[in-house]
């Protein structure tokens, strides 16, 4: 498979808006997770989660469906606030902040921690203005700059080529692999500092996804990511560190090549051998 | 190179805009209460003024009076006379009678139509159907008072010979018309929501189309037809300007159909320009108002929670 | 061992089965008879129609919908009428519409659908959309006209007569912005429901906050809809009679409406007096027919294109 190369300096944009951190000592996750518990209603669904995100990394979160690893996953950026009757326990932070008791407006923390969702979602508007939502819901009003920053963020998901000359027609015109990559390339225009993917490829089918999984492979330079999916295949291929939820609980985390090949409980093994889920 | 600089997001203006749009959610809340509020206010004279008591009290309203020394006591409706007669009771049974022929009317054709569009309708015939109903719900009923009054009563007077050109029976039919839309609304909506897994057993046990629809989704169907049914009758009960313009607004206590009569409605309508503000008649006209309200709330809370409760019952089987 | 005794041996049930396959009733008297139902309904409609069509034809010129009634409403036009019906109907639009589009947005975005508040205000709806419309008319007389109005005048005119606290073209607006409101909710809601819940989630997740979201992705994807509740209402409100009889509305005005506090002449309440009270019959039935006709005929026309725009909306939807 080409691999896609990506001359830009993609880091040429800086946020100005993010506090800098003043603790003397540098966090060493990028993210952490302490004792995380999830109800839906009066249904507990996350079991004493506790677990850390490294940063420039990709983590994966594996494990048979129901277990709670997409309602994990939209903790880590107050997603699940959208829902009602939702109820959560614990503290997460990023960069040594408290994202649920630190910061007001939970918009705020999302645009620092950005999500892919599984089926990928196009605005019914043009590409151009799919990318650029997240600048002009965020203040960015100049026209050439935003201009500047869709071009780069299509460049970064491997899009620009082929949609450089139809950018204002429907996002819905494309495929579903182009609109998944778009999907990415708008979450990547705001450039925030976390990505979380949930099952990104699962839809897709195998080129599409390889693509997918290239993109993944480069974006962790700059960005912490961490990715939802059932493929334990693809999380082999893709993933630095990989996390096994089953039924509501962290059974165990590791980097990859360990919980691959050495895993320490069985039921990681058990799942990882095909032999349920 | 330019620098990304996000505007930080207001908190305060977050809540601002949410309790703006809350306060506005609360409106029909609101206006409900005030409409409770100001129409009974109006009326509690009649409870409270001994003056207004005397004229016009609850018994005044409800029992027969003996209005003339020696002549028999009896209901009258006559606020302006010299001798002013409060009784609701010509009131009720003219609109009681109003919104039976009504019903009568609008009961048959609008369940029957329902059944037919549902049941018996191909695609094509259905698309015609909807359509006509629809029309029918968008003519005013101030137009349906006109057309009764200018033509079907002609109409009912020469084919039945008629005294009284204006009567219950023209007010009834043109009322029944009004109330065809909503009787088949909802007859048709409560079978489709029967869930098609009933038509399937029915169907797989040697049912033919037909007994399908008279043994399971009519029987099914039933609570919605007839909240249907008496949310049409709600409807009937207060309708104004049809029976304003087509009833004869007569007063009158008989059994008969063909007689004219007069309405709470009409009555309100009728009379409520000439009357001196914080009359006795003033008040009975708002206490009028009081029970029409209270009656259709009543019918329209039990016509919906019926209703509601289906689709949760739908909705559990499904 | 079981008990054997109880159970049926093959040979035991009889070959013949009592069951009747004679002719299964196909139902035909049923069909024929609720078919009679549409037809009966489709023929009244049809009567309706064609006599006020052929009735008022032809008093339709462009001096009939142009002109001021001259001669006791015997000869002349009902312009003041529409120009009436027009204005009251705007301003009822103007009230109406954000508050039921809020409402909706309230219910829907903001609320659980089992919390309390929401089943409250869902009840009050409900309720307002049975209230009978003479009963809406008490209302804009004992609230608008008499208390607003009333206090109005009180505060800021208290030497001079009634200003606000009499019949306005304000108030019978607003009364008919309350009879009216049911219709705007429940259609912006039913807007509102068909949105994929994914498209807002991508609003969020990008920043967005709630107020951004609903304003920039779910008011442009229930426009459709808002647009056919406020047509819906607009043509409901232009054809309620009794809501206005006394809040404003008046039969021969030798002025056309310019203030908000001024009376207003009204195809509805036109129609209404004088079927009623025209002192010659016969001579008022031309233009009392041409009123019905362009009263008719405004509202199919805001219904059909209402029913249109609902209609082509719910095809894009099944489309996407």
């Amino acid at each position: 498979m080409q691999a896609y190369k990506n001359n830009i300096d993609i880091m040429d944009n800086k946020r100005t808006d993010i506090p800098k951190n003043e603790e003397p000592t540098v966090p060493i996750y990028k993210m952490t997770v302490e004792n995380l518990n999830f109800w839906y209603g009066d249904n507990k669904v996350l079991f004493d989660i506790s677990m850390n995100i490294r940063e420039n990394m990709v983590s994966a979160l594996i494990g048979p469906s129901g277990c709670g690893k997409s309602t994990f996953l939209r903790t880590l950026n107050r997603m699940n606030e959208i829902i009602p009757n939702t109820r959560m326990e614990g503290i997460i932070k990023l960069d040594n902040i408290d994202i649920y008791r630190s910061i007001k407006e939970p918009s705020q923390i999302r645009t620092r921690i950005g999500m892919v969702f599984q089926k990928s979602n196009p605005f019914p508007k043009s590409i151009f203005d799919n990318i650029a939502y997240g600048l002009r819901v965020n203040g960015i009003k100049d026209k050439n700059f935003v201009a500047e920053i869709v071009e780069k963020s299509l460049r970064q998901a491997a899009l620009w080529d082929e949609v450089k000359d139809i950018l204002d027609k429907s996002a819905y015109a494309l495929s579903g692999g182009q609109q998944q990559r778009l999907c990415i390339a708008r979450a990547l225009a705001i450039r925030p500092e976390v990505i979380l993917m949930d099952e990104p490829a699962s839809a897709l089918d195998p080129i599409s996804t390889s693509r997918i999984e290239d993109l993944i492979g480069e974006l962790k330079e700059h960005y912490t990511i961490v990715i939802v999916t059932h493929n334990m295949q693809q999380a082999a291929r893709v993933s630095d560190y990989t996390a096994f939820f089953y039924q509501g609980n962290l059974i165990e985390d590791g980097p990859t090549k360990e919980i691959f090949t050495r895993p320490r409980k069985k039921k990681t093994e058990d799942y990882i051998t095909g032999r349920f889920g | 190179m330019n620098e990304l600089k996000f505007r930080p997001k207001s908190k305060i203006r977050e809540f601002l805009g949410e309790k703006f749009i809350a306060v506005n959610a609360f409106i029909a809340l609101i206006a409900i209460v005030l409409i409770f509020l100001f129409i009974f206010k109006e009326a509690i004279p009649i409870f409270t003024d001994s003056e207004i008591r005397e004229e016009a009290g609850l018994d005044k309203m409800v029992f027969r009076q003996e209005f003339y020394e020696g002549r028999e006591a009896k209901w009258s409706w006559q606020p302006n006379s010299e001798v002013p007669k409060y009784s609701l009771f010509p009131l009720f049974i003219g609109t009681l009678k109003a919104a039976l022929i009504a019903m009568l009317f609008a009961a048959p054709l609008g369940i029957g139509a329902a059944v037919y569009s549902s049941e018996f309708a191909g695609k094509k015939m259905k698309e015609i159907i909807k359509p006509i109903i629809e029309l029918l719900a968008g003519i005013p009923s101030v137009v349906l008072g006109f057309f009764a009054l200018m033509i079907l009563a002609t109409f009912l007077q020469i084919t039945l010979g008629l005294t009284f050109r204006l009567n219950a029976l023209n007010a009834g039919i043109a009322l029944g018309l009004a109330v065809i839309p909503i009787v088949f609304t909802i007859a048709e909506d409560a079978m489709n929501s029967v869930p098609g897994s009933l038509r399937e057993a029915a169907t797989a046990l040697g049912a033919n189309k037909w007994q399908v629809s008279l043994t399971t989704v009519l029987p099914a169907a039933l609570p919605g037809i007839a909240a249907g049914v008496v949310l049409g009758f709600g409807r009937a009960v207060g309708e104004t300007m049809i029976v304003l313009m087509a009833s004869g607004n007569a007063a009158i206590i008989s059994g008969s159909f063909l007689d004219s009569i007069r309405t709470f409605s009409a009555t309100i309508a009728a009379e409520l320009a000439e009357v001196v503000f914080g009359s006795a008649h003033y008040s009975v006209l708002f206490f009028i108002g009081s029970l029409l309200f209270v009656f259709t709330f009543i019918i329209n809370f039990a016509g919906d929670m019926v209703l509601t409760r289906i689709k949760i019952k739908i909705q559990g089987k499904m | 061992m079981a008990d054997t005794a109880h159970i049926i041996k093959p040979q035991d049930i009889p070959s013949e089965l009592p069951l009747n396959f004679k002719a299964k009733s196909k139902g035909i008297l049923p069909r024929g008879a609720t078919f009679l139902a549409v037809a009966i309904i489709l023929l009244m409609l049809a009567l309706i129609l064609g006599n006020i069509v052929i009735g008022g034809a032809g008093s339709i010129s462009w001096e009939f919908l142009t002109h001021p009634p001259e001669q006791g409403m015997e000869a002349g036009g009902i312009f003041p009428a529409i120009f009436g019906t027009v204005f009251l109907v705007l301003l009822m639009v103007i009230a109406v519409v954000p508050v039921g589009v809020m409402t909706a947005i309230y219910l829907h975005e903001y609320t659980s659908p089992t919390s309390n508040i929401t089943r409250l205000i869902r009840i009050a709806i409900n309720n307002l959309a049975g209230v009978p419309s003479i009963v809406f008319g008490l209302f804009g007389l004992g609230f608008f006209i008499g208390f607003v109005g009333g206090g109005m005048d009180a505060v800021f005119f208290p030497e001079e007569g009634p200003v606000w606290g009499q019949p306005a073209i304000i108030w019978a607006a607003l009364t008919l912005a309350l009879l009216t409101l049911p219709v705007v909710i429940v259609s912006t809601e039913e807007a509102l429901r068909t949105i994929p819940p994914e498209l807002k989630e991508a609003s969020y997740a990008l920043g967005g906050t709630r107020l951004q979201t609903i304003w920039k992705i779910a008011i442009p994807q229930a426009l459709p809809g808002i647009l056919t509740g406020s047509i819906l209402a607009v043509s409901r409100g232009a054809g309620e009679v009794a809501p206005i009889m006394f809040t404003g509305a008046a039969y021969y005005l030798p002025y056309l409406p310019g203030k908000l506090n001024d009376q207003f002449m009204e195809l509805g309440y036109h129609i209404y007096v004088m079927a009623t009270q025209s002192p010659d019959v016969e001579a008022t039935k031309p233009i009392l027919f041409g009123t019905v006709l362009v009263l008719l005929t405004l509202t199919f026309l805001l219904n059909f294109v209402a029913i249109y725009i609902r209609s082509s909306m719910r095809r894009k939807r099944a489309g996407i």
